[in-house]
Formats: structure tokens, sequence, C-alpha cells
């Protein structure tokens, strides 16, 4: 027997550790503790009825669990096979107790549909895929639709765009349909640029499979008989796992000509990247692959009208196709019951930054920040306090405290001044200084505009020169006009999705973030304590033990006092290094 | 090996795969080996446990998944012992590895370190 004790730090933070010291006692105070083995484990993503306790082979979940509560668990369970009714869940719909752990699964914020069989199947092996219904989608899709009927099933099932404008999947194939050409192509988009995102990397390297069906499905669904996969050669294990997929598709006869007996004839060839952050944008990754510049093209045309070699072109995301075989098994009611009224089914979000559990999640639209950085997520690191979440990477904005209890959907989060983007959601504490993080982002598109028009090769560097003159102190309560006026101006005038939304961190951070921005420019002080022109080290004197630690070890000699007096720090000649403040262990030494 | 000529031609074939997974029930073990696994050393673990489970004479299967997710706790590793549900492992070294195979491949005795399936699957 043994008994689980969850160890996320959501339950952590309420006495998990006293909880597993008690069970340890109460055992050994009953000799059991040779019998029964008491395991701390990683979050069950159950954090809002935390902690847990969770006792095994029994599978019985205990819930909001005290420490004081181990006595009972051992006495009445453990030696007498009772259940600690009081302890157990009650459904707040049915008022049903509920103990199994399989019953609990319901209440787990996490639904994996794109996730499906990551980290469960070996990519390199065909078998395994078609053992988890890799293929069956295609099957069903080529005996038993038309095209028309098939494109129906996914426009009925509300599916829209992952990579990051959220445009309705079905209507863009059906665009596509409805340009006739001899000649037709199906593009995934696996350009993953955004800092911080890396779900369609997953997807591929975990089951690539997914994605060369649903490309497939495409095809035969805008009558196209090639598919391309663009990615970017930064992806190596993603490209490598991409080409076996595809070597053994063919053999399998899953890829190529005649596909199933059915006649339908459909091959995939992969196109590198270079890493060029405009080439996610379809104009411009098709230029790309067209062996010209990545630069963008006004639209229209759009690419369903004249997009690869000028033929009409269907450019998804990886994560959009792989939503495609599910939702044909499936059905599209199926698909559109989960998630909000406008966005439909779920979002893969990669967690970054000052967060406990980064990784990746997927949860349905509609759940909340709140959910997704407290409970999934584990909170914030050494439980500082939430400041701001970025989504959407550098074309997003960033989301606050106002936002936790929003729904999490391509709607709410442009209402918010954000955007989904791809599902980079980046965490911020109080530590960082939300200047310097639209400087972060400006930095970024500046290096990737790929200079076409002015609007985003001269303005974004200007935005950038202004943030910068900012967090050096020397910016006034003008440029704070002249940066939101700019900004406006960049996102109405540029050529493409980077220049228009490559002012969205400055100005989320701007509505934001005021208070911040007028700070660095009034007082020329840093909140955050980030910005180091604007920082000044400073001794407080009834701490400094005048030991000269700090004094020997100031490169620069800015530090003066006689042994065992206050020591003195000259800002005029101070290079903020920090080094004294590292080496006084006195905690003598604070930023200012 | 056969290419698949029609739809019931792949549920033959799935079935067969199936046949085959489950006839000879052992030990399961996946290491999940994506970007953010490799980074953090799963190739050695997968080397690692593939020796030293041929030294101890323990017959399982290892086989080579995608990431779960799970990046803060790299490397992973999901133990199946026949007739059981799976278990994954977190934050895995050499010395973790050898307790997991000591202690659960072994004799099915549970260690520090289990991540619980915090999601539901389709």
């Amino acid at each position: 027997m043994q008994l689980l004790v969850c160890g996320g730090t959501g339950c952590n933070d309420l006495q998990s550790e006293a909880i597993l010291d008690n069970l340890r006692l109460e055992l050994e105070a009953n000799a059991l503790e040779n019998d029964i083995q008491v395991i701390k484990t990683g979050c069950f993503g159950l954090c809002k009825l935390g902690p847990i306790v969770k006792v095994m082979p029994d599978e019985i979940i205990y819930t909001k669990v005290n420490p004081d509560d181990a006595r009972e668990i051992v006495t009445e369970h453990i030696m007498k096979g009772r259940k600690v009714e009081r302890l157990l869940f009650t459904d707040p719909i049915t008022k049903k107790t509920i103990s199994k752990a399989g019953e609990m699964n319901v209440y787990k914020k996490q639904l994996r549909i794109v996730l499906r069989n990551c980290g469960v199947i070996d990519p390199e092996n065909i078998e395994e895929a078609i053992a988890h219904d890799a293929y069956k989608a295609l099957g069903k899709v080529l005996t038993e639709m038309s095209p028309e009927g098939a494109i129906k099933i996914i426009k009925d099932s509300g599916l829209r765009g992952r990579g990051g404008g959220g445009f309705s999947t079905g209507l863009k194939w059906e665009i596509a349909f409805k340009n006739k050409s001899d000649e037709k192509y199906v593009v995934c988009n696996a350009d993953e640029g955004d800092p911080g995102a890396f779900m369609d990397r997953s997807v591929l390297e975990g089951d690539p499979h997914s994605v060369l069906e649903a490309m497939a499905i495409c095809g035969y669904c805008i009558e196209a008989g090639k598919g391309l996969i663009y990615i970017r050669a930064e992806y190596p294990l993603a490209v490598a796992r991409l080409k076996t997929a595809i070597k053994q598709a063919r053999e399998y006869g899953l890829l190529g000509n005649n596909i199933m007996g059915t006649g339908f004839n459909f091959d995939i060839e992969i196109r590198y990247g270079a890493g060029a952050f405009v080439c996610g944008e379809e104009t411009a990754l098709i230029h790309s692959m067209e062996g010209l510049r990545g630069e963008p093209t006004v639209k229209p045309p759009f690419p369903a009208e004249s997009g690869y070699r000028g033929k009409p072109t269907n450019v998804n995301n990886v994560e959009t196709f792989a939503c495609i075989s599910p939702i044909i098994l499936k059905g599209a009611e199926w698909f559109s019951s989960i998630g909000t009224q406008k966005s439909k089914g779920t979002k893969v979000f990669a967690l970054a930054g000052k967060i406990n559990n980064v990784g990746l999640i997927e949860v349905p639209m509609g759940t909340t920040l709140r959910e997704v950085i407290f409970e999934i997520g584990g909170g914030i690191q050494y439980g500082k306090k939430f400041k701001a979440a970025q989504t959407g990477g550098p074309s997003g904005g960033c989301l606050t405290e106002k936002h936790l209890d929003l729904p999490l959907d391509f709607d709410n989060l442009i209402a918010a001044g954000s955007m989904m983007g791809s599902g980079g959601l980046i965490v911020m504490d109080e530590d960082d200084c939300m200047v310097s993080v639209a400087k972060y982002f400006l930095d970024f598109t500046v290096e990737e505009s790929c200079g076409k028009c002015a609007p985003c090769r001269i303005g974004n560097k200007r935005l950038h020169e202004l943030l910068e003159h900012i967090t050096k102190g020397k910016g006034t309560m003008a440029d704070l006009d002249r940066l939101r006026n700019m900004s406006l101006v960049i996102k109405d005038t540029s050529l493409c999705g980077l220049g228009q939304s490559s002012p969205n961190p400055v100005l989320s951070t701007l509505d934001n973030f005021h208070d911040e921005y007028v700070a660095h420019v009034t007082t020329k002080k840093c909140p955050a304590g980030k910005c180091r022109d604007l920082m000044e080290y400073f001794i407080i004197s009834a701490n400094c033990v005048g030991c000269t630690a700090c004094a020997r070890v100031c490169p620069v000699n800015a530090i003066t006092g006689e042994r065992k007096e206050p020591h003195l720090i000259n800002p005029s000649i101070c290079i903020k290094c920090g080094a004294c403040m590292e080496k006084c262990k006195f905690d003598a030494i604070i930023i200012q | 090996m056969e290419t698949i000529k029609s739809p019931a031609d792949l549920e033959k074939s799935k079935a067969a795969i199936l046949a085959r997974m489950h006839g000879k029930e052992k030990t399961r073990i996946r290491v999940h080996m994506g970007t953010s696994g490799l980074a953090s050393g799963a190739k050695e673990i997968l080397e690692f446990l593939t020796l030293e489970l041929q030294k101890r004479s323990i017959d399982a299967d290892i086989i080579r998944a995608g990431d779960l997710g799970y990046c803060f706790a790299e490397p992973t590793i999901e133990v199946k012992r026949v007739g059981e549900d799976p278990l994954v492992f977190g934050n895995v070294d050499k010395q973790k590895a050898d307790e997991i195979i000591e202690k659960y491949i072994k004799n099915g005795e549970y260690v520090d370190g289990i991540l619980p399936v915090n999601y539901r699957t389709i």
C-alpha cells in the first residue's frame, strides 16, 4: 500500500510537507512504516482541492487534507479499511461524494487534444501511431466524404487558426477549394518564431503523423496533390523525425500515389527556413519557399487565390493541423462543445518565465488566466507577486492582475489589448520592469523587421530609441505621448502583420503600467529596480559593520570608509556592477 | 511490409500491431526524448536504462517518445508494469533511475518524484 502526497507548489504552500511528516509519524506509531510507503509526488492538477492525498492501490483521493487529518487517514483507512468520508470530494452539482481517482478527472483543468499522443507514442515508429488511430480519419474522409462534406465538418467545428490570426480554418479551406486550378498546394507553417513558444516543435517531435495526416486530409478537401512543410532549420530533431515519418508513411502507402486504394495522390516535402521571424507571415513564407527573399507582400491576393508558384495555396499552422483528425473522427459537434462561444476547442500554451511549472499545457478555450498560472502552472516562483503575463509574443500585449479572471480566448484577448498569438505565455513577477520588457520585444522586432516598408523599418527603430532613452533616465513626459502616437501610426501604416502588431507591447504596457513609465521619466526611478542607469546603490549605515569587504571588491574604488566604521558609496564613480551587494554579508547594501 | 490499400487494411494492421504489442506483456518504459528532455540528459538515462536492465536481466521494452510537456521536471520517464497503470517519474538522474529499477520495476515499490497525470485526454 502507498500513500501519495501532492508535493506540487500549490499544495506545498498549504503544508503538504507537514502532512508527509505526520503520516510517517502516525505509521511509525502503529508500526506500519515498513508496510506502507509515503511518497511525495508532483502536481495532481487539482490545486483548488489541495492538498491532495491519494491512497494506492485503492485509488482513493482525499482533498483539502490538513496535517491533523493524518491520524484519521492512518487509523481509519489504512488500519480499518474505512474511507474517511469527510475528506472525500463532494460534487458541487450532484452533491455526491467522489473518491475514485478516475472520476476526479472531470475536475482537471487540462484537456489534451493536440498533445494527445505527445510523449505517448514513439514518433519514429509509424506502427505506434497507427495503434493510436493515426490515418483513420484520412481513410474516413477518402472513402466516406466529399471534399465539401469534410470542409463543412471543419467549418461547423468552429476551429480557428492557431498560428495567431484566429481565422476560420474551414472557411480558409473552402476558399482554396473554390479557386479552381490544375495545381494547388497545402502548406504547413512550422516556422515558430515567438520568443518562449515551443508547442509546434513538441507536436512535430512527439506526434509528426498527426500533422502529415491532416495535411493529406486538407489536400483532399481543397484538391491539392502536394504538401509542403516550412520548418525552421533550428529545429533539427523535429526535422529528423518529420523526415522519418514521411518516409514511413510513404512505405505504408499512406502518402504517395493511390492512397488507400482510393485514387487520391498526395505527397509531402520539407522546406527549410533560416529562422527569420517574418517568414511566419504566410506571404513571406511562400516567397521564402520559392527561393525569393522572405518578404511579405500586400494581401489580397491571398494565398488561397495566388500562393506558392502563383497557385491556390492553403497555409495552416502545426497546431491547427493537429486538431483535424480528432474533429473528423469525433465530429464537429464534439469539438464545438469544448471552449467558448466563438473560440472552440483547446489551446496549447507554452508557460515560460517566472512560473513554477514551466512547460506545455493544453486547456479548453475559456480557461482563466488565474487557472493557468496559479493552478496548472503552480504559481509564481519563490512565492513572489504576479505582475503581468505576455501573450502573443512580440505581437501581443500583457495581461495584468485585473485580467486574472479573464477567460482566455481569441476575442477576449484582443479586447484586453493582447492577442492569442501562437500560445507563448511569459509570466513576469514584481521584479520585472515593464518598460524594459517592452524594450526587449522591440529589440526583437527591430532585429527581425525585413526592412521592406518604412513604418516598420524606421518606426520600430525610433520606438526602440525612445524606450532606450526612457530606461536611461533621459525621457520626458512628452516622450510618452510620442511613444503612443508613433505606435499608432506604425500599426496603421505597416505592410504586414509584423509591423502592424509590433507596437502592441509598447501600447499595452503604456496602458497597464502608465505609472511605471511616469516614474521613469519624472522621478527618474525604476520601481522594479531593473534599469541599471536609474539605480543607485546605497549603504545602510546602521547595518554596515565596516568589514571593508565591499570596498575591496569594488572595481572602481567608489566605496570609502574606515575599518569598523560605516562605509559610503560615491554615486558619481559607481558603475552599478552590483559586486559590493553580492559580497556584503550584512544586507547593508540596497538598491534605491 | 505490405502497403495499406484500404481503410479496412488500416484497421487490420492496427489490430495486428496491438496484438503484437500486447501479446508479449512485459514492463514498458518510455523515455521522453523531445528537445527539452534531451537537453536535460534523457539520452544518458536511455543508455543507462538499456545497459542496466540488460545487466540485471530484466526483460522490458524501452520506447523513445516525445516530450510530455513537463519541462520543469525533465528528464521524465514513464514505467508501465504489467497489469498496472503507468507511472511517470520526473527529474530522473542515474541515481534515481537506479532506484526506479531496484524498487519500482523489480518490486512495484513507489519512489519519490512521481508526476501524477494532471490532464484529461481524448
